[in-house]
């Protein structure tokens, strides 16, 4: 077998010449055995570089190209597309990497140029024996599961559905709006939350493309991008959908009441058969079995009993509803640090300390209060507020990361007192004052010109023990005011923390459910931070929202429709092509034994009892290579990924290694 | 013995996870030993015990295998597999007299770069300490017996006993 390898070392710049001796690894690599030429050139990926491979393959005749240069994560895509117009296979094609494997990690230029030389003879080796592959199309359905209802769900599926496309939406809980619909205002403009968002809301319920499904989760995926077949389980709401008109006769005569800890963040009440808010999305009430007396003792039906329509159900079990879909949108949001985590501030001890969400349920309107600023015994109005920022995050205890809305809702919040309370007293504790963003920094100055005391110092400790008679009955901030470089204790009424923005607790168990990543934090994993922001590394799988990384309401709606702007740029082509990196049989050598049926993740291999051979499905296969090498007789091959070129690879990535010849029986390779 | 053995490291690296954490070293600019050279798998559980063996009787003094966190493979759990023909594969190189720091498993999640780097500099001083491997003396004539050459002095070893199984 005579090859004719093309060898092409990229300087990038000086980001690999700096640190590799470019031209003296494309020197030795024209030296190799099977390269044709090697070149050098300053940035490969540009047009000019590009052509540079292009005009080799035509008029040297190159049968194979290698490329080393940055990471294939960065420019395999590029260079193969240069192949292919250059009419060779574009998986004749191999790249090494000694950009973020070799020259950026390194501070030795000697052992750079080594390890790289070591690289590219790894790759010539590799691609001698690659074999031209055809990529396999793939059907996109049209529809679309969005997991998620809040704010970035609901930007994406309606996005999706006024395109025409069909959107399956599931919420966890029994109605869509997310954090947006607890809140008051938002900043900076001052709108009323609520106003902005019920609006896409009822667009959402009412849309003829988008199935909502409520109180319900995702149990099951199975498939991949363009086929994928969802399980959700539709709890019981205990109501006749069908049946039920959202009169609330239902939510009236329920005699109980209980604490609401989701909706109202636990400063309001709701009652056992309720929708979270008047303006919920769907309008079915939903029945709390943990408290409801009917389903405690058996008794009560007050809700079946004034139920105009008959819709109340006690009766109901959860469903399972299956269906397809070509694309994933997760948009699941996020959850407040749990501020008891840091007793020293007290919270839940010390009645007068508050979330920032409870205190956005006490301004709220629609509240508990009716949008009175109360202290926990829901009367007494605080002369004097503090507020706190940073509460879990920019912490190494806790989280390292900023949490990117806190500054702007903590003066937001300040800006509220101020205007229900006008005599009382607010400070803010910060440690930075961080508004980046249209409008963020002239509200700042706003809250400045209010005559907001603003204090720099992290928060030590928020106590109820006075040392002085002014402290009496108060609750005591104390802080080191870093400006004034003196400690302060400050009296307060009121403590508002404001907490970070983390991860669902349970984003880990949802990443493995759709088999893309998290990281460290419980964060979604996007597939570039900077140039794929809304994609994962599992195609057909997009992320928007606070899932992803602590967020705003702008950039949340930016990010669900750019999720769906992906997703129907996938359904607008109709059939993609993907990667052919995928297992196949020899029935002539399969010995039948079944070793690769139970190890396949995906149900691809099949036997056939007849023969008494195993099948891969192409369709189903997804090129792991488990099966590959398990095979005891060898039967299957990984495309791409053969024997033949791991081992050469190998040998080639250790050329510098081989002093004398090993005796050793070489494996046996068709 | 002046100049330090400066021992080669075979990495494979799956696609998803630990690939993109030695991508993600490279673009924060961690420094780490450039003694390992990394070969790409698209999962660990492609690693076939024999792509160890090969680079190990070609003139690697050690292989690392990196993959995703258990629970958060790609491939549903072939990081688990490969545990499991790690766990048979050190018993067999036991008996050829290959110290077991030789070949190592770790786990680096695309986000943990870090910790990859970190994973290959233990790797590369353990290694180092124990010196080259020679495979065609220590596991070809080794007649049961470890030869180390390290720090300028050979020292025997017996190896020992193979496990009943």
């Amino acid at each position: 077998m005579s090859e004719k390898v093309g060898v092409y070392v990229c300087h990038c710049g000086t980001n690999i010449a700096g640190k590799v001796a470019v031209e003296e690894v494309a020197e030795w690599a024209g030296k190799q055995p099977n390269v044709e030429i090697a070149r050098d050139y300053k940035f490969m990926c540009s047009s000019l570089g590009q052509e540079l491979i292009e005009e080799d393959i035509k008029d040297k005749g190159l049968t194979r190209v290698v490329v080393a240069a940055c990471s294939p994560h960065m420019h395999e895509k590029t260079f193969r597309t240069a192949c292919q117009r250059a009419g060779l296979n574009p998986f004749l094609f191999e790249m090494a990497n000694i950009r973020e494997h070799d020259s950026w990690t390194t501070d030795d230029n000697d052992a750079a140029t080594h390890k790289a030389k070591a690289l590219v003879r790894g790759a010539i080796d590799r691609v001698v024996h690659h074999q031209p592959l055809e990529p396999l199309p793939v059907e996109i359905n049209s529809n679309t599961l969005i997991v998620g209802g809040g704010i970035a769900g609901i930007s994406a599926a309606l996005e999706l559905a006024d395109a025409g496309y069909h959107v399956y939406m599931v919420e966890r809980e029994p109605s869509i709006g997310g954090h947006m619909a607890q809140l008051d205002k938002t900043f900076p403009t001052l709108d009323c939350s609520a106003c902005i968002l019920t609006p896409k809301m009822v667009d959402v319920g009412q849309h003829d493309n988008i199935t909502l499904l409520s109180y319900s989760e995702v149990e099951e995926v199975d498939g991949y991008l363009g086929n994928f077949t969802v399980t959700v389980r539709k709890k019981a709401r205990y109501v006749n959908e069908e049946l039920c008109t959202g009169c609330g006769i239902c939510v009236e005569k329920c005699p109980k009441k209980v604490v609401d800890n989701v909706f109202e963040a636990g400063v309001g009440m709701r009652k056992v058969i309720y929708t979270p808010f008047p303006q919920a999305v769907p309008k079915y009430p939903v029945i709390d079995t943990e408290n409801c007396t009917y389903f405690i003792r058996g008794k009560c039906k007050a809700c079946q009993i004034f139920c105009p329509t008959d819709a109340i159900d006690f009766e109901q079990e959860d469903e399972m509803v299956k269906f397809q879909v070509g694309n994933v949108i997760l948009a699941t949001g996020y959850q407040l640090f749990d501020v008891s985590r840091i007793p020293r501030y007290g919270y839940g001890r010390l009645a007068n300390v508050f979330t920032s969400l409870e205190f956005e349920r006490l301004v709220n309107a629609s509240g508990p209060t009716s949008g009175k600023v109360v202290l926990r015994d829901m009367e007494t109005a605080p002369k004097s507020v503090a507020i706190v920022h940073c509460v879990g995050s920019r912490d190494q205890n806790y989280h390292e990361y900023c949490s990117k809305v806190c500054c702007m809702y903590s003066l937001k919040f300040a800006h509220l007192i101020h205007e229900r309370l006008p005599d009382a007293q607010v400070y803010n504790f910060y440690i930075d004052v961080r508004t980046p963003g249209k409008g963020y920094e002239e509200f700042y100055h706003r809250l400045l010109d209010e005559d907001t005391n603003f204090i720099r110092g992290r928060v030590a400790e928020i106590t109820d023990v006075p040392r002085t008679p002014e402290e009496e009955g108060k609750l005591i901030v104390q802080a080191e005011d870093t400006l004034l470089m003196l400690q302060r204790r400050i009296p307060v009424d009121m403590v508002i923390l404001s907490p970070a923005m983390e991860a669902y607790s349970d984003s880990r168990e949802v990443s493995q459910l759709f088999k893309m990543g998290c990281d460290f934090e419980g964060f979604f994993i996007e597939r570039h931070p900077k140039l794929d922001p809304v994609a994962t590394m599992t195609e057909g799988i997009f992320i928007a929202g606070a899932c992803q990384g602590p967020k705003d309401i702008p950039d949340s709606v930016a990010q669900g429709a750019a999720a769906a702007a992906r997703v129907a740029s996938l359904i607008a082509r109709g059939t993609v092509m993907m990667e052919p990196v995928r297992a196949s049989i020899d029935e002539d050598k399969c010995c039948g034994c079944r070793l690769c049926n139970e190890l396949c993740p995906y149900n691809a291999i099949e036997f056939h009892e007849d023969r008494k051979v195993s099948e891969v499905i192409t369709a189903l296969c997804q090129g792991c290579g488990a099966c590959v090498a398990t095979c005891p007789s060898e039967a299957i091959t990984g495309a791409h990924f053969t024997k033949q070129q791991v081992m050469s690879e190998i040998e080639g990535i250790l050329w510098d290694m081989i002093t004398e010849p090993v005796a050793a029986p070489e494996p046996v390779e068709a | 013995m002046s100049e330090q053995f400066e021992p080669v490291i075979v990495g494979f690296l799956c696609n998803w996870c630990s690939y993109r954490a030695a991508d993600l070293a490279g673009t924060a600019r961690i420094k780490y030993a450039p003694n390992m050279r990394p070969i790409r798998v698209m999962c660990t559980a492609r690693i076939e015990p024999q792509f160890v063996l090969k680079a190990l009787r070609e003139g690697a003094d050690g292989v690392l295998i990196a993959g995703c966190h258990p629970g958060e493979c790609h491939y549903v759990e072939g990081n688990i597999k490969a545990l499991r023909r790690h766990t048979l594969l050190k018993q067999m190189l036991r008996q050829f007299g290959v110290e077991e720091e030789r070949v190592q498993i770790v786990w680096a999640s695309a986000s943990e770069g870090r910790m990859l780097a970190e994973a290959v500099d233990r790797m590369t001083e353990q290694v180092r300490a124990l010196g080259p491997l020679r495979w065609k003396q220590t596991v070809l004539s080794g007649n049961g017996s470890v030869e180390l050459a390290a720090a300028g002095h050979q020292e025997e070893v017996t190896l020992p006993e193979a496990e009943e199984v």
